[in-house]
């Protein structure tokens, strides 16, 4: 965590969300979100004016992955939730966890891709959490990664105010942002490193580079994500 | 200082970018501080009639600022006559070197032109890049399909090549780091840092692959040119490391092919 914040001080990045450990699992059993969740509270326990966590779940497992859920945010530090790919978030056994979501004002990150060369079973489309989305209005989701292929993640979640997009993860393509900026407005695109697969540099690079206005790369570089997690802060006694 | 080694000129195939105008990239690169990128042209992927290709290439370079933009002609090995693309490029418009584009001219580094090519330009004395990559697998559009290039035979012909420069674009992102590492050793060949990625990317790079082996390209402007510099703000390296791959590297492989 030391190393990571060392690097982040190099970029001028002042705050990180982290979720998951090690190694990746992409089907992680109860006993072991339980244990990259804790990897992540112990990382973020001496950092917690630098950092915040979202809470590791597998949908296939409702029942333990709500009871995680309120172990770290409802009854811990952690913010958010982070689902990957177990589970394509169409389906109904991600509805009660965004429903508790809801009622704790947690963030909903969903790792999205669409990839030409195919997805993993469990790895969730665009198109997949537009099905989810558009039945909790009450959410607030990111779209993570913007899809992959972001001409069409972005068209896909276009109707969706309460879905925001997250620029990272994909290589540094010059457009996505001012297309994601035109198409969403400034105020529902966030920055998102995907360090340490990615690195802070490359993904900070395609807002800096962006012909937008210095006002829409504020929004994009923090306001944005302040704004999203005012209210669970609020209700947690933290002012940032 | 800047030299970038990774830069194409006209139109990506299936997206407008903003800089995909000669002048506004020219502009562009100027403004941070590139005093000079080996520019290719995406007319190469798809084109057939690549002496146009490449003669717009150069006009442009010229219309813009001839030292700032230096012309890298494209070479399609599956095309009729290929050698008398090289020989336009080198005698005709005077260029430094030649790029391929295997991926989306459909053939592999075995292919006996491969060889003959090889030779052809190490008579010529000029420089060789061969794009690995130009665009993530997982992005590509559905009809334009493309696989990154095997560099695994080029390993075999670097031995009766040893003066040819050979510089792998948008190499780095992929895990054949071993590879890599012995393909360095084993001739002049060398990586830009486009695809580089991960935390503190450089400074896990110069473990696997010698600093004077190191190019700074953006891939521009298909990639923001500030992911490339921002790399160099992330990494800490000695002042010298980054000046030789910032610049001085370049200037050494244009200043050996005289």
């Amino acid at each position: 965590m030391a190393r990571l914040i060392e690097v982040a001080d190099r970029m001028q990045i002042e705050r990180l969300v982290l979720f998951m450990g090690a190694p990746f699992l992409i089907a992680p059993t109860p006993e072991q979100f339980r244990e990259q969740n804790d990897q992540v509270l112990q990382a973020i326990s001496h950092w917690h004016h630098r950092a915040f966590g979202f809470v590791y779940l597998n949908p296939e497992y409702e029942k333990e992955s709500l009871q995680e859920l309120d172990r770290c945010v409802k009854d811990g530090p952690m913010t958010g939730i982070k689902l990957w790919v177990a589970k394509r978030c169409d389906s109904a056994s991600v509805d009660a966890i965004v429903r508790r979501a809801i009622e704790l004002k947690a963030i909903i990150y969903q790792h999205t891709w669409l990839k030409t060369t195919g997805n993993l079973d469990g790895e969730s489309t665009p198109a997949d959490l537009h099905a989810l989305a558009s039945r909790h209005p009450e959410a607030s989701i990111i779209c993570g990664h913007t899809g992959g292929n972001w001409e069409l993640g972005i068209r896909t979640i276009r109707d969706l105010p309460h879905v925001s997009v997250d620029l990272g993860g994909g290589d540094p393509t010059a457009g996505l942002v001012e297309m994601a900026v035109r198409e969403l407005g400034a105020s529902r695109v966030l920055y998102g490193s995907d360090v340490a697969g990615r690195s802070f540099a490359s993904q900070l690079g395609k807002v800096t580079a962006a012909e937008i206005t210095p006002e829409e790369k504020q929004m994009i570089l923090g306001q944005n994500l302040r704004r999203l997690m005012s209210p669970i802060l609020q209700a947690k006694g933290v002012r940032l | 200082m800047i030299i970038d080694v990774n830069v194409s000129l006209s139109r990506w195939p299936n997206r407008r970018l903003p800089l995909d105008e000669t002048s506004k990239l020219a502009a562009a690169l100027k403004q941070n501080g590139v005093s000079q990128a080996w520019a290719g042209t995406f007319d190469g992927l798809l084109h057939n009639d690549l002496a146009a290709a490449n003669k717009w290439l150069v006009d442009q370079c010229r219309s813009v600022d001839e030292k700032l933009l230096l012309p890298i002609g494209a070479i399609n090995l599956s095309l009729p006559a290929w050698e008398e693309d090289v020989r336009r490029c080198h005698e005709l418009h005077g260029m430094k070197g030649v790029r391929l584009l295997p991926s989306y001219h459909d053939y592999t580094l075995e292919d006996p032109r491969f060889r003959q090519f090889l030779s052809l330009l190490a008579e010529k004395h000029m420089l060789l890049q061969i794009a690995v990559r130009l665009e993530d697998p997982r992005t590509q559009h559905r009809l334009l399909m493309t696989k990154d290039v095997d560099l695994k035979p080029l390993l075999t012909l670097l031995s009766d090549f040893p003066h040819l420069p050979v510089i792998l674009l948008n190499a780095v992102s992929s895990s054949a780091v071993e590879l890599h590492g012995q393909l360095a050793a084993a001739g002049k060949v060398y990586f830009d840092i486009a695809t580089l990625e991960g935390l503190a990317g450089l400074e896990r790079q110069i473990q696997s692959l010698p600093f004077e082996r190191l190019l700074f390209g953006s891939h521009s402007p298909f990639f923001a040119f500030d992911s490339a510099k921002l790399k160099l703000q992330e990494s800490e390296l000695p002042a010298q490391s980054r000046e030789q791959i910032t610049y001085l590297n370049a200037v050494k492989i244009l200043e050996e092919l005289c």
